[in-house]
């Protein structure tokens, strides 16, 4: 992690690599993390466990996917996990009482477009500050969760909803899911529109400084809206994975998770202020926090220890970061 | 002052490699990385815990005492739990890293059961016994056996007391629920009118709240429903004792605690002390450390003998008061005192 060349100029140059990199200080301290604890323990590396690993983190990963886009706004969303809660809700009670398993996921995608929308909406055409905008939201929709689901539970009947949990074997050994792939693909395709087309260009703009992308042309308040409706579809399919996960849809369920998301996102070095970020950043952020909570598990230490460490790991990463981009006077 | 960032950076990376040191102590590894775990071989019997939350002093309970009990049987336990109350998510990460860490029996307090059978399924095709505390799973059957508190039975207990000492005096009844999907709930509430010999659509019972067991909560549901009902009500069930307290705090404002009877489940400290000073008539304890004492004897029986354990194991109500009445078993508070929980 530190230099070993003597003198600022090295020095200068791993800053400055950490700088416009900023994935990987907490891709080195995953890696870290992971050989700690293979060396530290005898159950931590097995692929079985691995595999696991990546299946505990999605559904957090694909919230702080949306979340991250968001933030890159200079944003932040509290709603998402009550987003995806009524996700699940609606895909789950539609196709209970009836309806075509399709259909019922379409509705539930575009549920969510909508809640994510609207928040969008009241940024720009209000003026009003995302957080005060989604903390509303988030008391609004987790009410509608519960009104329309009575408060109880509802069990995914099998089909389509579960497709995301199914277990397919590599090599007829190695375990895997379908939502392992699905995330990733989506995470893929988000990283193309970020870095690959004019849209993601306008996204880092609009973050970074939104009056200068003004005064050059870019339509702000069109990225923001998009940026919140894409955020929104990419929960609807977070809800779509937890129920394969989780095959239950509870109005109880993921009350944390905005929180979680906005951890893996700020562990994984996205500024809080806008404009610089990645979503590879995002991927690690996640991981981290799933690797931990199985590493320390491995080591058999208790929950309330992990929560500890975690919550260290957030102000050390913003702290690493903070060092690594001040600007030399 | 000037913050600068090389010797910064220096110091982060330092705290970072103590913290590896710190954690790690670097055992030499048996497994490659494609071996399949199978959570080590011998050492202590490893003994998983999972519950709802990890502050709520009923599972602080549940946790200490299951770790007294493992240490005295030679085993180890390893707790894990969700982060809220419905975390089904939390939970079955919890019970997977359990399975990868060899457990020979997971004990859970299933926040709902629905979430968690899945991966309890899981657990138990890898010959891990599985055990509810607490709460029983939907169905029943998802577990080998279940250490709980038959909540109906301690709803009855405390329904009969309250009829017995109001004596001739016909009851307006309020309750202060959970919430409407709990089926712990639902069973203290039935047990509770049942003990009281009344039926849930009787007149007698004036109101009800859902209060989540939350004393908060529960004080602004009994002050608004006061509202509503007036002075009429003399007797007040409440689902725990958080509840019982923020309704005896709504009925004290109002200056009616001299007439109205008010009853509570759970037995933590907290709730007999409040027994003790005359704020609540009576409570019915649970017994989180039998639950947790009996769940690790099955594990590690199970280990040791291959026995699985089966079926509901009821693991006692106990009524508390200081006013006992003829023919009900009773302890008072100072008895409580030496066996509550929290």
């Amino acid at each position: 992690m530190t230099s070993t060349t003597a003198g600022s100029a090295g020095r200068t140059n791993w800053r400055d690599l950490f700088a416009r990199r900023p994935v990987l200080g907490p891709a080195a301290a995953l890696v870290a993390a992971i050989v700690v604890f293979s060396l530290s323990t005898d159950t931590f590396a097995s692929i079985p466990n691995f595999s696991l690993i990546l299946q505990q983190t999605v559904v957090i990963a694909t919230l702080a996917l949306g979340q991250t886009l968001v933030i890159l706004t200079a944003g932040i969303d509290l709603a998402n996990g009550a987003t995806l809660v009524l996700g699940t809700l609606l895909m789950t009670q539609l196709v209970t009482g009836g309806l075509n398993g399709v259909l019922a996921l379409v509705v539930g995608l575009a549920g969510c477009v909508g809640v994510a929308t609207l928040s969008g909406l009241l940024v720009t055409s209000l003026r009003l500050p995302p957080f005060i905008v989604t903390l509303g939201m988030l008391t609004i929709v987790t009410a509608v969760g519960a009104l329309y689901s009575g408060g109880t539970t509802t069990s995914v009947p099998d089909g389509i909803l579960r497709w995301m949990g199914t277990t397919r074997y590599l090599f007829g050994r190695y375990p895997f899911t379908v939502g392992m792939i699905v995330a990733g693909l989506l995470f893929l395709l988000v990283w193309i529109m970020l870095v690959k087309t004019a849209w993601g260009r306008h996204v880092y703009a609009v973050g970074d400084a939104p009056e200068a992308a003004r005064l050059t042309g870019i339509a702000v308040n069109r990225v923001l809206l998009s940026v919140y409706a894409l955020a929104g579809l990419i929960y609807g399919i977070g809800a779509w994975l937890a129920l394969g996960r989780t095959p239950t849809a509870d109005p109880n369920a993921y009350q944390t998770a905005n929180l979680d998301s906005i951890t893996a996102v700020v562990i994984g070095g996205t500024s809080l202020f806008g404009g610089r970020g990645s979503v590879w950043g995002t991927v690690v952020g996640a991981l981290i926090v799933a690797v931990l909570r199985s590493g320390l598990t491995a080591l058999g230490i208790d929950g309330n220890y992990q929560n500890l460490a975690t919550g260290a790991l957030v102000i050390l990463a913003v702290a690493f970061d903070q060092a690594t981009r001040r600007v030399k006077s | 002052m000037r913050f600068t960032p090389p010797r910064a950076r220096r110091h982060v990376a330092l705290l970072l490699v103590v913290g590896a040191t710190v954690t790690g102590c670097t055992k030499v590894p048996t497994n490659g990385p494609l071996a399949e775990s199978n959570g080590g071989g011998d050492g202590p019997i490893k003994v998983g815990l999972v519950t709802k939350t990890e502050s709520n002093p009923f599972f602080v309970k549940l946790r200490d005492s299951a770790r007294a009990q493992a240490k005295k049987q030679g085993g180890e336990l390893i707790a894990l739990s969700g982060k809220f109350d419905g975390d089904n998510d939390g939970q079955v990460a919890a019970i997977e890293n359990l399975v990868q860490q060899g457990v020979k029996g997971i004990l859970i307090t299933p926040s709902n059961s629905g979430g968690v059978i899945g991966a309890l399924k899981k657990a138990q095709e890898q010959g891990i016994v599985v055990i509810a505390l607490d709460s029983e799973t939907d169905p029943k059957d998802a577990v080998s056996a279940t250490y709980a508190t038959d909540n109906t039975a301690a709803g009855r207990v405390l329904g009969k007391y309250v009829k017995a000492s109001m004596g001739k005096t016909s009851p307006q009844l309020v309750t202060m629920d959970l919430d409407p999907s709990s089926a712990v709930g639902k069973q203290r509430r039935s047990g509770f009118l049942a003990g009281m010999g009344l039926s849930a659509k009787s007149p007698a019972v004036i109101g009800a709240a859902l209060t989540q067991g939350d004393q908060s909560k529960a004080q602004q549901q009994m002050e608004n429903l006061l509202q509503r009902v007036g002075t009429k009500v003399n007797v007040v069930y409440n689902i725990n004792e958080p509840a019982a307290r923020g309704a005896y705090q709504a009925l004290k404002d109002k200056g009616l605690t001299d007439k109205v009877t008010i009853g509570a489940i759970d037995g933590s400290c907290s709730g007999v002390k409040d027994v003790k000073s005359g704020k609540f008539a009576a409570t019915v304890m649970q017994f989180p450390k039998t639950m947790a004492q009996q769940g690790v004897s099955a594990v590690i029986k199970y280990a040791k003998e291959g026995e699985t354990p089966k079926g509901f194991v009821d693991t006692g109500a106990q009524l508390i008061t200081d006013k006992p009445l003829p023919g009900m078993s009773s302890k008072d508070s100072a008895w409580g005192l030496k066996n509550c929980w929290g």
